[in-house]
């Protein structure tokens, strides 16, 4: 344990925000990072009743309302004087076609994607300038690189998110802010767990590797985004699929 | 296979293979990997004694990537010594710039065998080692000059272009041996290779460049190194281009 605790974290002493991280992928990257030494301000719609990890501070918050990230942001910013990464992960699965759709469902969708990273991006972007650069990772999906049939709201939102990154990392690069997406396959979270086993089973089948992925997977390729390790990285969208979109 | 918490020593009791190792970014991907820990066995058409000094690798074989035979050395090298290997990076490069109609056969036949057969010799080479142990990690060193139409480099972008379509290929024939194959695009990187250039266009190179300055080595190492370690367990297949934004735009 001593050891341990004498390492210098790849994270270490850097302010974190990031969203959904109750749950799935979130979580596993909220905990990723703090191993790694960060302070991350865990954002989610619902909070859990257990005690988080050290350095982990959980805050209830709708990504989708301004005010919520202005007083988170405001409150890292009084505690820390700084927000070095930001990981825009909070999602809602939704399978319906252009035509089942509702007009509920879609804004939703919309809301909590692609509304809610960029008003995370608009809070935190002047500050990661102000401070002389900082790191954004935006959740997208392979969703929104390439067709599967179905969920066509869910689509629409993972595809702006990989648009919005790229346009983001050419604006924000010369203040050193840098901006990236993931792109995952199948993995393993309460949101996939909840699906019809018919289209899990067929999306493994699918994936060369033969297996669904793991949160840890995810938060692993967060953590190179996020540390210095990817420091002349900014616009790409790394796809952690089990080789889904090779073939 | 799972996802593994790495940090440094990510690399601990597995045996890399690195080709153009003699220097550059060769010679900074091997001693990363040998500071992670790894069991390093240098490849370079090159004499590398002074390698050796410089990385602390217990073994160079002198050969060229184009040649099966020089695999099957660089192979046993590693085979005797350790009995396996995990991570292959075919990092060997030849790049002279020079428009379509300069290049000519001997120039693009140069940098095919190099560039493109090479790490497809590599890869059918490792591939029967790997499948023993239950799988590995390989990382072709391609280049965003594989990624767009890159003026007045034609036979090296064609052969960066082929080894991104071969790296998909691999992934997804081996993918069922637990062996992942990934590619890593730099960009323009401070090494030998661009000194080989015109200093104006490395200069409108960087100034079309988003972060507005020329990479380390350290930073393809830092990428190659992440694709190379079970961190990236879940991926294969994939692209991870290195160049300060220059091809987002």
């Amino acid at each position: 344990m001593a050891e341990r605790e004498e390492r210098i974290g790849r994270l270490h002493r850097q302010v974190a925000i990031v969203t959904g991280g109750a749950s799935g992928i979130g979580r596993a990257i909220v905990e990723r990072f703090a191993e790694e030494g960060a302070i991350v301000y865990c954002l989610d719609l619902e909070v859990a009743v257990h005690e988080p990890p050290p350095r982990v501070r959980v805050r209830q918050a709708d990504v989708s309302r301004a005010s919520d990230w202005t007083a988170v942001v405001e409150e890292a910013m009084d505690d820390y004087g700084r927000v070095d990464v930001l990981v825009n992960n909070a999602g809602i699965g939704t399978w319906e076609t252009a035509t089942e759709l509702s007009e509920e469902t879609w804004q939703r969708v919309i809301d909590v994607h692609q509304k809610g990273s960029w008003l995370g991006l608009r809070e935190v972007l002047p500050k990661m300038v102000a401070q002389g650069g900082g790191s954004v990772i935006n959740m997208s999906s392979i969703c929104g690189l390439v067709a599967r049939p179905e969920a066509f709201a869910y689509h629409a939102a993972k595809g702006a998110l990989t648009s919005m990154t790229r346009n983001a990392a050419v604006t924000y690069a010369p203040s050193a802010v840098r901006v990236n997406a993931i792109a995952p396959g199948f993995i393993v979270t309460p949101l996939t767990n909840v699906q019809d086993a018919a289209i899990n089973d067929e999306f493994i089948a699918r994936t060369p590797l033969g297996h669904a992925g793991s949160p840890l997977d995810i938060a692993n390729g967060a953590l190179y985004l996020a540390s210095h390790e990817s420091r002349f990285v900014t616009g790409i969208t790394l796809a952690i699929d089990g080789g889904y979109l090779a073939q | 296979m799972t996802a593994a918490r790495g940090g440094t020593g990510r690399f601990e009791g597995r045996v890399a293979l690195v080709t153009g190792a003699a220097a550059g970014q060769g010679a900074a991907t091997a001693r990363r990997l040998i500071a992670e820990g790894a069991d390093v066995i240098l490849g370079d058409i090159e004499e590398g004694r002074q390698v050796r000094r410089r990385t602390d690798a217990e073994a160079t074989v002198v050969f060229d990537v184009c040649e099966e035979d020089g695999w099957q050395r660089f192979v046993a090298a590693a085979l005797d010594r350790h009995g396996r290997i995990d991570v292959l990076i075919n990092n060997a490069g030849a790049y002279e710039p020079r428009p379509l109609e300069e290049t000519g056969t001997e120039l693009a036949m140069r940098l095919f065998r190099t560039n493109q057969l090479g790490p497809m010799l590599g890869m059918a080479a490792v591939a029967p080692v790997m499948r023993r142990t239950g799988g590995g990690s390989i990382v072709n060193i391609s280049s965003t000059a594989g990624l767009l139409g890159a003026a007045g480099i034609a036979a090296y972008s064609a052969t960066k272009w082929a080894l991104r379509g071969l790296s998909k290929v691999a992934a997804a024939e081996l993918a069922d041996d637990g062996i992942r194959v990934n590619c890593v695009l730099p960009g323009l990187i401070d090494t030998a290779m661009a000194g080989l250039n015109r200093p104006a266009f490395n200069r409108a190179q960087i100034a079309r460049t988003p972060l507005r300055r020329i990479g380390a080595a350290e930073e393809v190492v830092a990428a190659t190194c992440f694709l190379a370690s079970d961190e990236s367990s879940y991926v294969t297949g994939a692209e991870l281009v290195v160049d300060g934004g220059a091809t987002v735009g």
